[in-house]
């Protein structure tokens, strides 16, 4: 009975992880077609939309990488917050270069 | 009396995180000691690291941002770069990921022969895309792009080659985990371990989805 049991929640999980596994390579298709939509967008001329759409579609990746195979999405809050304070950090980096570069060019 | 005081190292039961999951879980049967969070040590230092790590690839990202018009006598970005040629590195990397979190999904479910052909191929996607960055740096090189020609060369190769080295040690990551893979050597829980390089290996591509972006397809 014991081991009847046992092979159940082993097939349960076997299952579990066959449709993870199915999600991951859902989630790769779309990131590579993501990756093409900014290729093609470079040979495509939209004018001022290009850069916004480029920037969109980038954090887009970047999130859905973080989110789903990093697992940052279930995992514990303490994750989260100590990567998020690099990133809010390196944007202020990058913001505070940028103001030291236009201000003080003198 | 005033409240009695739980030591910090007594054994975690019902600490759960914000969505109700069992924060203890990845520690509980693999001889791991307790901590006051709940959550692992050797985890909880690979964020911790991979925070830092934003902070060094921003401050490099943010550099070559305000030199890559500093072009002096030098090529301009858009004379040296292919765009077809990054394009598949790039979606070689973005692949070695899936193969990753294939790696670490083989690893939660004890697969030991699944974990070695995604760990096998997360290297070999790891190391070609190292190989096509070698061989654009010998493209760029001989149309008169050196590390010295100019502002932007150089924080072209500073940037680009420091991701380039952070791939290098993830391959390395990769193979020595599976050596000891290989050997049964790998202490505590093989799932969290190999998660760990996984957690690496993802961070190496996010900053190149930023890099490929900001650097290859957005124009100078």
């Amino acid at each position: 009975m014991s081991a009847h049991v046992d092979s159940h929640i082993e097939a349960g999980h076997d299952a579990e992880h066959a449709h993870s596994d199915k999600r991951y390579w859902g989630i790769a298709l779309v990131l590579a077609l993501f990756t093409a939509a900014e290729v093609i967008l470079t040979y495509l001329h939209i004018g001022k939309l290009f850069i916004p759409v480029l920037l969109i579609l980038m954090v887009i990746k970047f999130l859905t990488v973080v989110f789903e195979f990093m697992h940052l999405r279930l995992d514990n809050k303490v994750f989260k917050y100590l990567f998020y304070s690099g990133l809010c950090l390196a944007v202020a980096v990058y913001v505070a270069a940028l103001s030291t570069f236009k201000f003080f060019v003198h | 009396m005033a409240d009695i005081a739980v030591p910090a190292t007594a054994p975690m039961i019902a600490a759960t995180d914000s969505h109700g999951h069992d924060a203890h879980v990845d520690q509980g049967d693999h001889g791991a000691h307790a901590t006051s969070t709940g959550l692992t040590n050797n985890k909880l230092a690979m964020w911790l690291f991979l925070g830092s790590e934003c902070l060094l690839f921003g401050g490099l990202i943010s550099t070559y941002m305000l030199y890559r018009g500093r072009v002096g006598n030098g090529p301009r970005p858009e004379q040296v770069y292919s765009i077809p040629f990054t394009s598949v590195s790039s979606f070689v990397l973005l692949m070695s990921s899936l193969t990753m979190v294939l790696a670490v999904s083989a690893a939660k479910r004890k697969d030991d022969n699944a974990i070695r052909l995604w760990l096998t191929t997360t290297a070999m996607l790891g190391a070609t895309f190292v190989g096509g960055q070698v061989f654009e740096f010998t493209a760029f090189y001989r149309k008169g792009l050196g590390f010295t020609t100019s502002l932007f060369g150089s924080s072209f190769y500073t940037l680009t080659g420091f991701h380039g080295v952070h791939v290098s040690v993830g391959i390395v990551m990769l193979m020595s985990v599976m050596a000891m893979t290989l050997r049964g050597r790998i202490p505590g829980d093989k799932a969290e371990v190999i998660e760990l390089v996984g957690l690496y290996w993802h961070f190496v591509d996010i900053v190149w989805i930023v890099i490929f972006t900001l650097v290859y397809l957005i124009p100078a």
